[in-house]
């Protein structure tokens, strides 16, 4: 074989009203045998009633090397959090 | 298994000891390394070789159990048996694409298993020869390797872990079945009973050595614990698998082939007689009963597949283009 097959990222959604979930990844020609294929391997017992998949090559993820630089900053902000701020008891839930 | 007895994966590594001591602190705090995480050369290195192992150990797996599916003696016994196949060939696409996250490619995986170079479990080189033999795989060898693939679900590599949990899910259906058929065997007539019991012989000892080498010649172990890819020995997880196996087989009035099998009770645990591990190395380094006819299968099934998968890449191809042309 010359050409490699290429890579799929595969998201199921488990039932109505939860987010399509990444679930792994599968080699595959096109997107119906990626389809087919993704029906096949992660969704055997019911794990699903619809499927994404999308081509891995497709996908721009931030640069880990970055991580630090990237999410490291929301670690001291404290005051986005309901917690930072104190309400007298008296006044109820809030 | 399939992957606990890993065979000869090199942990030697030459970074830099602050760069290492880095990394160790992280495991040790129980991180999860992900594949673009720095992490040492042997480490990625040993990941690959046994995540490689594991998934080719799925994928023949199949072979043994495939040979009874026509012959299953129900429609009940030849779905589930379907089942479960389809499941391990699952298994081996989940741990490859964990393997490829470290760089290494699905085509370079299956030229090592076809060439020979690389390894999958001993266990797999044992003829199935009779039915029963389903039911022992089913109670014997995926006991075994849910006892091996438990501890995995918390390995320090991510991917690995990730595809253990979805495994592992799955693992207890394929044991239940198969201790199902051989009790079905053990409560019928004194043949089906004899077949049950002639399958234990044969597979008794093979399944022991699913664990791999003694603690004391496993070479890299060490290393292997200290970076958290496993978390329990070979020879601890033995004593676990012998434990549990034991009863199992008393409840169905079956023998365990082991004179010197005996319960222990300072330890807690049987103590069992010596594995015969000439036996193991000469099927490891290929000259067991059915090394050649699995090798030879699966290149087989690659071979007869190609023009399958030639045709599908250049049906999308030809897709494309229409599509592009048709904008
Ligand atoms: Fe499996
Ligand atoms: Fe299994």
């Amino acid at each position: 074989m010359t050409q490699s097959m290429p890579l799929w990222e595969v998201f199921i959604r488990p039932r109505n009203g939860l987010a399509h979930k990444h679930a792994g990844s599968l080699h595959a020609a096109d997107e119906v045998m990626a389809l087919q294929a993704a029906r096949d391997v992660y969704t055997r017992r019911g794990e699903g009633n619809s499927v994404w998949v999308v081509p891995s090559a497709a996908i721009t993820a931030s640069d880990p090397d970055q991580a630090g630089e990237n999410f490291e900053p929301t670690g001291d902000k404290i005051y986005r959090h309901p917690t930072f701020y104190e309400i007298p008891e008296e006044v109820g839930n809030m | 298994m399939y992957s606990q007895g890993l065979i000869g994966a090199d942990g030697q590594t030459n970074e830099t000891p602050e760069f290492l001591e880095t990394f160790q602190k992280r495991i040790d705090a129980e991180e999860k390394v992900e594949p673009t995480d720095a992490m040492p050369e042997g480490y990625r290195r040993t990941l690959v070789r046994q995540i490689g192992q594991h998934a080719h150990s799925e994928i023949v797996g199949m072979l043994p159990e495939g040979n009874w599916i026509t012959r299953a003696p129900s429609l009940r016994r030849k779905a589930a048996l379907l089942a479960k196949v389809q499941d391990e060939g699952g298994h081996g696409l989940y741990l490859y694409s964990a393997a490829e996250t470290l760089g290494v490619s699905r085509e370079e995986m299956t030229e090592e298993l076809h060439s020979g170079k690389a390894k999958y479990s001993s266990i797999f080189n044992y003829p199935t020869l009779s039915w029963a033999d389903i039911g022992t795989i089913g109670w014997l060898v995926d006991g075994a390797a849910i006892m091996n693939q438990i501890p995995l679900c918390r390995c320090s590599f991510g991917p690995y872990a990730r595809a253990m949990i979805r495994v592992c899910k799955e693992e207890s259906f394929h044991q239940r079945q198969g201790y199902e058929i051989i009790m079905t065997l053990a409560q019928g007539t004194p043949e089906q009973k004899e077949m049950a019991q002639d399958s234990l012989n044969r597979w008794w000892w093979p399944s022991l050595m699913m664990f791999g080498p003694h603690d004391a010649d496993s070479e890299h172990s060490d290393q292997s614990m200290t970076w958290k890819i496993k978390r329990f020995t070979n020879d601890q997880l033995r004593q676990k698998f012998i434990d549990a196996t034991v009863p199992q087989a008393e409840y169905l009035g079956l023998k365990v082939p082991d004179p010197d099998l005996k319960w222990n009770e300072e330890k807690g645990g049987y103590d069992h007689g010596e594995i015969d591990w000439d036996e193991f190395w000469r099927v490891v380094k290929g000259h067991g009963r059915m090394n050649r006819d699995r090798i030879k299968d699966r290149r087989a099934a690659w071979e007869r597949g190609a023009w399958v998968r030639e045709a599908a890449l250049a049906h999308a191809e030809k897709r494309r283009a229409r599509k592009i042309a048709a904008e």
